[in-house]
C-alpha cells in the first residue's frame, strides 16, 4: 500500500519535473543539503591540486612564467587589433544604423571534481545565484562554447554540456553564413548539424559559431569545427558531425557569460580579473 | 524516544552519507561502468537487517537525495530504490539466513532491477542508453556484497542498532 503511494510519488515527479519548471526551487533547496557531500568529495582533489601547485620547483615555475609572460605579449598584441576592429565595426554599424553590440561580462567558476549520471553530459560548478548566476546562462571556456546551466541553487549550480543529446544550440557556419541546430550525440566529443538538405555547403574543416538566433547564447563564440560530413542520398537529410572547439572534458576552470543587459548582482567579488 | 534509539538513527544516516558520497567519487572513464551501486547495497542491508527501521520511505528519500546530487530527473532513483527497498522487505525473512554469497544472488537481482528501472526512465527521455549499464553494476555490486555485509554488521553490532 505504501508502495503504491511512493511509486505514484515518483512518476507524479518525474513527469513534472520533464515537463515544467516548477520543481527548481525543490531542487534548489535539496541539492543544498548534499552540498557539503559534494564538497567533501571535492576536498581530496582539491588538496592535492593546492599540493602539487605550492610544491612545484622555483625552475618550473620560472619557466611557467616565462611562458606565460610571452603568451601575453602575444595576446595583448593582438587585443590592440581587436580593439581597433571593434570600433572600426561600431563605426560601420552607426553608418549602417544598426544596434551596436556590447561587450559580455564573464566570471570564473571552477568545476568540482564530482561525478553526476554517466549518461547525460553535466558539471557541477561551484557558483551560484548569490554571484548572480542565472537559470539558462551559457558557459565558454578558452577556445569555444560549453553548455549552459541546467539547475542553480545559492551555492553552485549544474550545467548540461553541448555534448548531451538533450542540448540543441542555434549555429551557424562562418565561410558562408548557412545557420543549423548543433544537438548532442550523447557519446564524447560529438554534435551533429541537424536538418540539413543534402546539398548544403558544409565542408570538412568549417568553423562553427554560434548564431545568437535563441536569444541564449551570444553570437559570435566558436562552437567546433565540422570533422565530417556524409550524404548518402537514401536519407533526407546530410550527416553532418562537428567536433567541439571546447575542452569539454579537460577543463578545471570554466567562464560564465553575462550577455547585454543581465549584469550580475555584483562583479566585483572573483570579477573577471581573478 | 530512547538514546539507543537515537544512536542507532544516527549510524544508518552515517552510513547513507557514506554511500552517496561513493557514488559522487570521481573515477576514471573505463572504470566509471563499474561503479558499484552503493546506495542500492546499503539500502538492502538496513532493509534485510532492521527492516522495522529503514523500509520504502526510507529508500524514496534516498534515491530524491541520489536524484538531485547526480543531476538526473526528480523521482528517478526514488522510483527504483523505493521498489527494491520495498522487495528487500518482502524478502528479509527468507534472505537473512542464507550465507553471504547466497545473498549475492538475490543482490545481483536486486541491483540488476534497480538499474534496469533507473535506465529505463533514461530511455525514455530520449537518452542513449547501453546494456553494460546494467549489468556491469550489478556484478561489482554483488561481488562487494560479502565484504560490505561483515563490515555494515559490525558496525550495527558495535553501534547496537536494532
Amino acid at each position: 500500500m505504501r508502495l503504491v503511494v511512493f511509486v505514484l510519488a515518483s512518476l507524479v515527479l518525474m513527469t513534472v519535473d520533464h515537463r515544467y519548471r516548477h520543481l527548481e526551487a525543490a531542487r534548489a533547496t535539496l541539492s543544498v543539503v548534499v552540498l557539503p557531500l559534494q564538497l567533501a568529495v571535492n576536498a581530496p582533489f582539491q588538496t592535492a591540486h593546492w599540493a602539487s601547485e605550492s610544491l612545484a620547483t622555483r625552475r618550473s615555475l620560472m619557466e611557467d612564467n616565462d611562458r606565460l609572460r610571452q603568451e601575453r605579449l602575444l595576446i595583448e598584441a593582438r587585443l590592440g587589433k581587436l580593439a581597433d576592429l571593434e570600433a572600426e565595426n561600431r563605426r560601420l554599424r552607426d553608418l549602417l544604423d544598426s544596434s551596436a553590440r556590447v561587450g559580455e561580462r564573464v566570471l570564473i567558476a571552477e568545476v568540482m571534481a564530482v561525478d553526476m549520471d554517466p549518461f547525460s553530459h553535466k558539471l557541477l560548478l561551484n557558483k551560484g545565484t548569490r554571484d548572480g548566476v542565472f537559470l539558462g546562462q551559457p558557459l565558454i571556456d578558452a577556445n569555444g562554447v560549453m553548455g549552459q546551466v541546467v539547475h542553480v541553487n545559492p551555492f553552485s549550480c549544474t550545467a548540461l554540456l553541448i555534448t548531451d543529446p538533450n542540448h540543441a544550440l542555434p549555429v551557424q557556419v562562418t565561410r558562408n553564413g548557412l545557420r543549423a541546430i548543433a544537438i548532442g550525440r550523447g557519446v564524447a566529443n560529438g554534435l551533429e548539424l541537424a536538418h540539413l538538405p543534402l546539398n548544403a555547403d558544409a565542408r570538412v574543416g568549417d568553423l562553427v559559431v554560434t548564431s545568437g538566433l535563441g536569444g541564449r547564447f551570444p553570437s559570435g563564440y566558436p562552437v567546433g569545427r565540422i570533422s565530417q560530413v556524409r550524404t548518402d542520398t537514401g536519407r533526407p537529410f546530410a550527416e553532418v558531425t562537428v567536433e567541439p572547439a571546447a575542452h569539454l572534458e579537460r577543463n578545471r576552470e570554466v567562464l560564465l557569460v553575462w550577455g547585454p543587459g543581465q549584469a550580475p548582482g555584483d562583479l566585483a567579488r572573483g570579477g573577471a580579473g581573478s | 524516544m530512547t538514546p539507543s534509539r537515537y544512536r542507532g538513527a544516527a549510524t544508518i544516516a552515517t552510513s547513507f552519507l557514506a554511500a552517496l558520497m561513493l557514488t559522487a567519487l570521481p573515477l576514471p572513464q573505463w572504470a566509471e561502468p563499474w561503479r558499484p551501486a552503493w546506495v542500492t547495497l546499503v539500502l538492502i542491508y538496513w532493509c534485510l537487517a532492521v527492516p522495522q527501521r529503514v523500509g520504502v520511505g526510507v529508500g524514496w528519500v534516498l534515491g530524491l537525495l541520489l536524484d538531485v546530487m547526480t543531476g538526473t530527473l526528480l523521482g528517478q532513483h526514488a522510483l527504483s530504490l523505493s521498489l527494491v527497498a520495498f522487495l528487500a522487505l518482502r524478502l528479509h525473512l527468507r534472505v537473512r539466513v542464507l550465507p553471504a554469497w547466497q545473498q549475492g544472488i538475490s543482490v545481483f537481482l536486486l541491483v540488476v532491477l534497480d538499474r534496469a528501472l533507473s535506465l529505463w526512465v533514461t530511455g525514455i527521455q530520449g537518452m542513449p542508453t547501453e546494456a553494460k549499464a546494467i549489468w556491469a553494476p550489478a556484478a561489482t555490486s554483488t561481488l562487494l556484497w560479502p565484504w560490505l555485509y561483515v563490515i555494515l554488521r559490525d558496525v550495527r553490532r558495535r553501534y547496537q542498532v536494532f
